[in-house]
């Protein structure tokens, strides 16, 4: 694994406890367990600290402008079909800015492995609402009174037609490593979003702690089996498998979302 | 030869360079190139993407070219602002691409069908920070074609996003043209394993070696500011060193992305400045007044930006009047203001939605209003 990683930038430029090096992790096991050389991989990543994961992954890497890292992969991608693009963004890249580009990437099916690290928050500029902030961590003097509805794009992608969408909190590392190794090795669009810890910004909100922060994220969610089975998600964050290749979107979210 | 438009010459022109990546989204009047291209890439197995913006048609047309192919994206005024962000992002990744704008009336939604010239600034300035990039403007109809290969020649060798500003009355002329004459395309130059643990420190140039993807030389692109290993730093110091070298590598070839044509003689009172379409309007002018006996010499600029200003001076140099011709309020004539002498008049011949009339401009040519 270790050769994967550009040693000489260590360390890194994250905060202690930050749930960003949990993700690179998982995308590192993932491609040393697949047996895949960094050489058939090209990573591209967005704006925020999320968006420095690809410049400490040896290999061919490019750090673009915020929101854009979807439509740089797929350039990428259909100029060397030969390469696995991975993008790896935050919710401020994939949900806000680069809404648009994660809609059509997930319409059209697009060849490109995207990687989500949502930690619920803006982290870098300083803990601004992002539109997966829940209204408990919602800085008051920007809301101004309002609760708006969260944005699920990972739900989104799959009721649109994404190879393969999951999503996990950090805390189930095993689960997210292994849905980065299906992420992998599926053509067309596939979506593993990571629900993030950020100690620093969300935490003052919430748990200032890492691991106490990882268990509260943790218990916000629910699995989509155990919604399907009580027929509610009791406004929890779904969790698991939305779409699989060959399956399209799994039934149980079709049912809960649709019913 | 064959009889096509101004669109498709530019298509060809883009084929024959070695375009092989096109991504855009429909505009008026630019969207008969992104037809062709739609048309001609599979040909050539090349890529085409109609994308969901046109920053996502910038964005796409970037990773293409990170990835080794030849790209080019094509917009009008509206499309060219929301591109901006990443003509940025390709100056500071130093990624060669080709952006097209075929200029129509602005600001905004302005009027789509119909040229002008109103984005010569923003082609120049458009962008935040430090940045320099070579502006290209063709103004007769085979130019359409040598120009587009010389815009993908030095965006290359450069390792610059060049931009290549039309207008509608450009591309939509139709006319004869020979789209199989030989051209010289220029190839980027490859990093080599040796040059890999500096990608961003040139050997012997000002422009470092393009990395091949895939060949394990591990290259980091960052729209940060980076050191020589490509990696990111807020020392001054060394930012300092990278946005000088941004602009030197484009200055230090001034020499050869300057183009111009001049006609008439060089002692005459009267030099008539124009570019794009309405250098063709300028240039017919110019010559009924030459065949009429007048004094009066043409100045286009085939090269917008940067400027040689050496060559500036000595064009202009003992000129009385200056007469500059453009479909804009004033914009090619802010770019050659400092070149007018002290003394000297400077009139601007300004029309918008069409193109200049010839027959008004050998009037103000001859002293009338």
């Amino acid at each position: 694994m270790r050769r994967n990683i550009r040693a000489d930038r260590l360390p890194t430029i994250w905060c202690t406890g930050c749930g960003n090096g949990v993700v690179l992790s998982a995308f590192l096991r993932a491609v040393e367990e697949l047996g895949m050389e960094m050489d058939k991989i090209a990573v591209v990543s967005g704006i925020g600290c999320s968006g420095r994961i690809g410049g400490y992954i040896k290999g061919d890497s490019i750090h673009v402008a915020h929101g854009r890292a979807l439509p740089v992969a797929l350039g990428a991608k259909l100029a060397r079909p030969d390469m696995t693009i991975v993008a790896f963004m935050g919710d401020g890249d994939a949900f806000s800015i680069g809404g648009n580009h994660l809609l059509h990437a997930a319409r059209r099916n697009d060849d490109v492995k995207a990687i989500v690290v949502n930690n619920l928050i803006f982290g870098m500029t300083g803990g601004q609402i992002s539109p997966t902030t829940p209204p408990e961590a919602m800085d008051r003097g920007l809301m101004e009174g309002k609760a708006a509805k969260e944005l699920d794009g990972s739900v989104l992608c799959a009721l649109l037609g994404a190879s393969y969408v999951a999503r996990w909190p950090n805390l189930d590392f095993l689960e997210l490593k292994d849905s980065i190794k299906v992420a992998l090795t599926t053509k067309g669009f596939a979506l593993v979003e990571a629900l993030s810890q950020c100690p620093v910004q969300f935490g003052k909100y919430t748990v200032r702690d890492s691991l106490g922060l990882m268990k509260w994220i943790k218990e916000k969610t629910i699995g989509i089996d155990e919604a399907k089975r009580d027929g509610d998600t009791h406004g929890k964050i779904l969790t698991g498998e939305f779409a699989k290749p060959g399956e399209g979107v799994n039934p149980k979210l079709r049912d809960l979302i649709l019913r | 030869m064959d009889f096509v438009s101004g669109s498709e010459v530019m298509a060809r022109g883009a084929i024959r360079a070695g375009c092989r990546a096109f991504f855009g989204y429909p505009i008026t009047p630019s969207s008969e190139i992104m037809a062709l291209m739609a048309e001609e890439l599979p040909k050539v197995n090349g890529v085409f993407m109609q994308m969901e913006d046109e920053i996502a048609a910038s964005a796409a047309a970037i990773g293409a070219s990170w990835a080794g192919a030849k790209s080019m994206t094509a917009t009008s005024g509206p499309g060219f602002s929301l591109m901006q962000e990443n003509i940025g992002m390709a100056t500071m990744l130093e990624i060669p691409l080709v952006i097209v704008d075929v200029q129509r009336v602005g600001p905004s939604t302005g009027i789509p069908t119909m040229g002008a010239q109103q984005d010569l600034m923003q082609s120049i300035w458009g962008r935040h920070g430090d940045q320099l990039t070579v502006v290209l403007s063709p103004s007769s109809f085979d130019e359409l074609f040598t120009m587009t290969v010389r815009a993908f020649n030095l965006a290359e060798e450069l390792r610059i996003p060049l931009i290549l500003l039309t207008d509608g009355h450009m591309v939509t002329l139709r006319s004869l043209a020979d789209l199989r004459h030989p051209v010289d395309v220029t190839n980027r130059k490859h990093l080599t394993k040796d040059e890999a643990s500096l990608p961003f420190r040139p050997n012997g140039s000002l422009v470092p070696g393009f990395p091949r993807m895939g060949e394990e030389l591990n290259v980091l692109f960052d729209t940060l500011v980076h050191n020589e290993r490509g990696y990111p730093t807020a020392n001054s110091k060394k930012a300092r060193r990278l946005l000088k070298r941004l602009r030197e590598k484009v200055e230090a070839s001034i020499d050869r992305v300057w183009d111009c044509e001049q006609s008439g003689p060089q002692d005459s009172d009267t030099l008539v400045v124009s570019y794009g379409s309405s250098a063709i309007s300028a240039r017919y002018a110019v010559n009924l007044a030459l065949a009429e006996g007048d004094s009066v010499s043409l100045l286009v600029m085939k090269s917008l930006w940067p400027l040689n200003e050496r060559e500036l001076s000595r064009v202009f140099e003992g000129r009385k009047r200056v007469i500059v011709v453009e479909q804009a309020l004033g914009q090619l004539a802010w770019l050659v203001r400092p070149y007018v002498e002290k003394g000297s008049k400077l009139i601007e011949s300004t029309s918008i939605g069409r193109p200049p009339d010839p027959f008004r401009l050998l009037k103000l040519i001859r002293g009338g209003a």
